[in-house]
């Protein structure tokens, strides 16, 4: 019985095969999946914020891109994943609200951008993405096959 | 960034919040009262500090379609502020504000969503009117922004900038009654910097 885990908002965990890893509504935040290609070892991070370091309050390290994926790396890496062998697909990064005035509004760009610089460092390489544009994704990754799916309102239901 | 942190916004923070919500959702209900031309019953105003992992079961899921009408805050404080109505509730109130004329099917016509732009807005800004009262402070609702999707997209924008500070989201959750009960949330985000001329222009010492 393979069965969908959850991850919440500024939330990460790390997923076996056959077992999928879902997270609800992304919106600005993105969804960072990643998986060792030769073990199977999969995880998501939902992560809301482009950078920990400018900051004051950052207990929390899956809220943030940097911090994120850093420690999603780690605790695959007690399930066996070898960093050289992990991939990535991303999806979210969306601006839900077209406003001129409220700059910080294209979160949902930076946070992108943060994600791929970071993985970027880590020599991580980024497979397939569905990001930005004005709409919320929901998100299941499946670590034995890398499918990523995306749903969102209104539009047909999509694997990347 | 501000020399102000999460861990100086203790309590006094989410109070003043709180009792702004109140008074806020009360003003922006006699306006939605006045615009429909019936009275309409507020049940008390459920004040909520979410965790993070919480937000989208508060309000029927993550994936519960909503409306969401977005704001920037500009004046002496700056900020943001968003009221989100359920799909089902958001139709009922769009039909009741074109007299029955709206579509109805599940989906939005453009008249509708218009309709229910200037809905966001004229609460809204009855909203912020009883808050720049209140506080004595000229505050000026820029253009709204509407969207229909996900709750858990639409929310990640305020949980956003309330992620900057903390791990938690207030929301000042407001139901309202005519034949139906609606459920009608209000958040309200002020920049840190807005919080501390907030808390000044009530008197209180920051």
């Amino acid at each position: 019985m393979s069965e969908i885990i959850k991850v919440g908002m500024a939330d990460l965990k790390t997923c076996l095969p056959p077992n999928g890893i879902t997270t609800l509504g992304l919106g600005s935040c993105v969804g960072i999946a990643l998986r060792d290609k030769n073990n199977k070892v999969g995880g998501l991070a939902h992560i809301m914020l482009p950078d920990s370091t400018v900051i004051a309050n950052q207990t929390n390290v899956a809220k943030f891109a940097d911090t994120g994926i850093v420690e999603l790396l780690k605790q695959m890496e007690k399930f066996g994943a070898v960093r050289r062998n992990v991939v990535a697909k991303i999806a979210g990064g969306a601006t839900m609200f077209a406003l001129s005035s409220r700059t910080n509004l294209n979160v949902g760009e930076r946070n992108v951008e943060a994600v791929k610089a970071k993985l970027k460092e880590l020599g991580i390489p980024i497979l397939a993405e569905d990001t930005g544009l004005n709409f919320g994704r929901t998100v299941v990754f499946y670590p034995e096959t890398g499918d990523y799916v995306i749903k969102a309102v209104g539009k047909p239901e999509k694997v990347i | 960034m501000s020399d102000l942190s999460l861990s100086d916004v203790t309590q006094n923070y989410y109070d003043v919040l709180k009792e702004i919500g109140n008074i806020g959702a009360g003003n922006a209900m006699t306006a939605l009262s006045q615009m429909l031309g019936c009275k309409i019953d507020m049940g008390v105003p459920q004040v909520d500090l979410l965790d993070f992992s919480d937000v989208g079961t508060a309000i029927g899921g993550e994936e519960q379609i909503m409306v969401g009408v977005f704001l920037g805050v500009e004046g002496d404080i700056t900020g943001s502020m968003l009221f989100l109505v359920e799909q089902k509730s958001a139709k009922y109130l769009i039909n009741k504000v074109m007299m029955g004329m709206g579509d109805p099917g599940e989906e939005f016509t453009e008249m509708e969503l218009s309709a229910m732009q200037e809905v966001g807005n004229i609460i809204t800004g009855a909203y912020l009117n009883s808050l720049s009262t209140l506080t004595n402070l000229k505050i000026y609702p820029s253009p709204p922004a509407l969207t229909v999707d996900m709750a858990g997209a639409i929310l990640s924008v305020p949980a956003i900038e309330f992620g900057i500070y903390g791990d938690q989201i207030l929301m000042i959750q407001s139901k309202f009654f005519d034949e139906v009960q609606i459920d009608g949330y209000f958040i309200l985000v002020p920049d840190v910097e807005s919080y501390k001329k907030i808390l000044t222009s009530l008197g209180l010492p920051v």
